[in-house]
């Protein structure tokens, strides 16, 4: 149905491996995009690498999103990088603890990542250090939660005349 | 004494010093006429030109992301209308098409031309709303009036495809909820006659009048490597001269059997951003004839979903008669079928850039997470940077040119 171009995407992770070899968690290809989780310390300098290598030059930030992953007592973020040299997507996730969420910013790599790690600090709280204006953007300034964790129920809980099992979850 | 104080007041005139610079901030915003939606931009101005400028952006947010993790796939769809509504048959069939990734369906190759039909319909319905803005806020009121009835009529074709106009909720997973009517291609045949001429009389009030190639040549120029750094992708990237293009670079939906052109501007100006536009239309009309005339080739004619009883609603003749059939039209209304554990990102180029959807499923009836990539909301951060030392009705020309939609940017 999609075509998954095998090649590059062993060439990615020979060279991440190559460098960053501790750092690599995982990776996996998932339906047509090679998928990569890096442990949050050498995030940074992987991001870094996938753009400036001159044979990756994932140049171009696709987009940036949180997630959270209640039963790890994580808190995520997925890059979807983009190069439109060779045009391949890898999509690179990283993971940080929930009690402390901390990640070094992008925006240094990819101006683009401003507003997305706002967003994503928004409705995660995901704190990205040298971020160089880490405030709400699309909620109002005083709220004090972070809205699209999973501890919050889109119906309240409290009530028992619905039934939502059927919903799956 | 007298003398003195006549020599001390001409003196104090001669060697005045400069005066500190007298700022002024102005508010454009959020209920401004020339933002064209809601969302305000605070901006420093030093007489009429601008110093800096902050936006503020959330107005209309409505937390999409959240509400779409607790509903049936289908029911996402109404979700994505009201992203970029200008256009919202284009998010409806990226949506569609995500989904059918996920889920691994193929859809047949009738259905995909049908929906590039509808998507380039809406993709010149979206374009058609733009130039005719960036006309207005340059003081040209004429072509908006005459473009809007293009509009309105591409609406009319909406309304014989799905019954509505503006959010249409068109299409279902799979294919289509029924075919297209008679009428709705006789519409659909009349408008790729008579809108080439209309498009061509709006371009001549434009295109070479002095006045507006004043307004907007050189007006909200960038160059391509800051557009690239800040995400731009679309009509917006393409006038800056980079030639990316979703259809071209990754075709979704049979695009690849398409012959068309990617216009490209060379300073990414106002104005070139208007050009690429109308080009843009003019190579829409072309894809959808020929796809029409591969339509037309076709021996079955009413094919128009693809043949998954999972997710397609099977017809109401057989919902009333078959018992099988009963159970599905049930357990797809009640969004009881499971999805298949993954994750997919999917982008198609919708009216303003690469848009992309990235859902996450953990096997339940929702998504796990679904996280919109909405172009607006990554390029319109380069906004600042355009307008810095510009004039204030430079800086308004430069947003229409740009085609923010609100509800776009604020999901």
């Amino acid at each position: 149905m999609f075509k998954i171009n095998t090649e590059r995407n062993q060439l990615v992770i020979k060279k991440l491996s190559d460098k960053f070899l501790d750092a690599i968690v995982q990776h996996e290809v998932i339906a047509d995009m090679l998928c990569i989780t890096i442990a949050k310390e050498a995030i940074y300098p992987a991001l870094l690498f996938l753009r400036d290598d001159s044979d990756l030059k994932y140049d171009f930030l696709t987009t940036l999103c949180g997630m959270h992953y209640p039963e790890r007592e994580q808190l995520g973020v997925v890059y979807h990088l983009h190069s439109l040299t060779n045009n391949h997507y890898v999509r690179v996730k990283t993971a940080t603890e929930l009690s402390n969420p901390i990640l070094p910013t992008a925006t240094t790599i990819w101006p683009s990542a401003n507003w997305m790690e706002r967003e994503t600090f928004d409705f995660f709280g995901i704190q990205f250090q040298g971020h160089p204006n880490l405030v709400r953007i699309l909620n109002l300034d005083d709220m004090v939660d972070f809205p699209l964790r999973k501890e919050f129920p889109l119906e309240d809980q409290t009530r028992d005349d619905k039934d939502d099992s059927m919903f799956g979850r | 004494m007298a003398n003195e104080l006549h020599t001390d007041y001409w003196e104090r005139d001669f060697v005045r010093t400069e005066e500190p610079k007298e700022y002024n901030t102005l508010n454009v915003g959020p209920t401004h006429p020339a933002t064209h939606g809601v969302f305000q931009n605070v901006m420093l101005m030093d007489g009429e030109f601008i110093v800096e400028t902050e936006q503020t952006i959330g107005y209309i947010h409505r937390a999409f992301e959240k509400i779409a993790e607790r509903r049936p796939f289908y029911q996402i769809t109404p979700l994505t209308d009201r992203l970029n509504y200008c256009s919202a048959p284009l998010n409806n069939m990226g949506w569609h098409m995500t989904v059918e990734k996920l889920l691994g369906i193929e859809t047949p190759k009738r259905v995909d031309y049908l929906r590039i039909v509808i998507m380039e319909l809406a993709r010149i319905a979206d374009h058609l709303i733009c130039n005719s803005v960036i006309g207005v806020d340059s003081g040209a009121l004429t072509g908006f009036t005459y473009l809007f009835q293009s509009r309105e009529f591409i609406y009319e074709i909406y309304e014989e495809i799905c019954g509505s106009r503006l959010t249409t909720n068109m299409g279902r997973i799979g294919g289509f909820e029924r075919n297209f009517s008679a009428k709705a291609w006789d519409k659909i045949r009349y408008f790729l006659k008579t809108y080439p001429a209309k498009l061509a009389e709006f371009e001549n009030l434009l295109a070479r009048n002095r006045i507006f190639m004043d307004r907007t040549i050189n007006v909200g120029s960038f160059p391509a490597d800051r557009a690239l750094a800040y995400g731009f992708t679309g009509p917006n990237l393409r006038a800056c001269g980079v030639d990316y293009d979703v259809r071209v670079m990754n075709p979704y939906c049979s695009y690849d059997e398409f012959d068309f052109f990617i216009p490209l501007g060379q300073n990414g100006d106002t104005y070139d951003r208007f050009m690429v536009r109308q080009e843009e239309m003019r190579q829409s009309l072309y894809i959808i004839e020929q796809a029409i005339a591969k339509l037309d080739k076709m021996e079955d004619k009413q094919i128009y979903y693809a043949s998954d009883p999972r997710f397609v609603l099977p017809p109401k003749e057989k919902v009333y008669n078959n018992m099988e059939a009963l159970i599905w039209h049930f357990k797809i209304v009640m969004g009881e079928t499971d999805i298949p554990a993954g994750e997919v990102y999917h982008c198609i180029e919708a009216a303003n850039g690469e848009l992309g959807f990235y859902l996450v499923s953990d096997g339940g009836r929702t998504p796990s997470r679904l996280h919109f990539r909405r172009p607006c909301f990554i390029y319109y951060q380069a906004y600042p940077e355009m307008v810095k030392g510009t004039m204030l009705s430079d800086a308004i020309l430069t947003m229409s040119s740009m085609n923010v939609i609100a509800g776009e940017l604020d999901a």
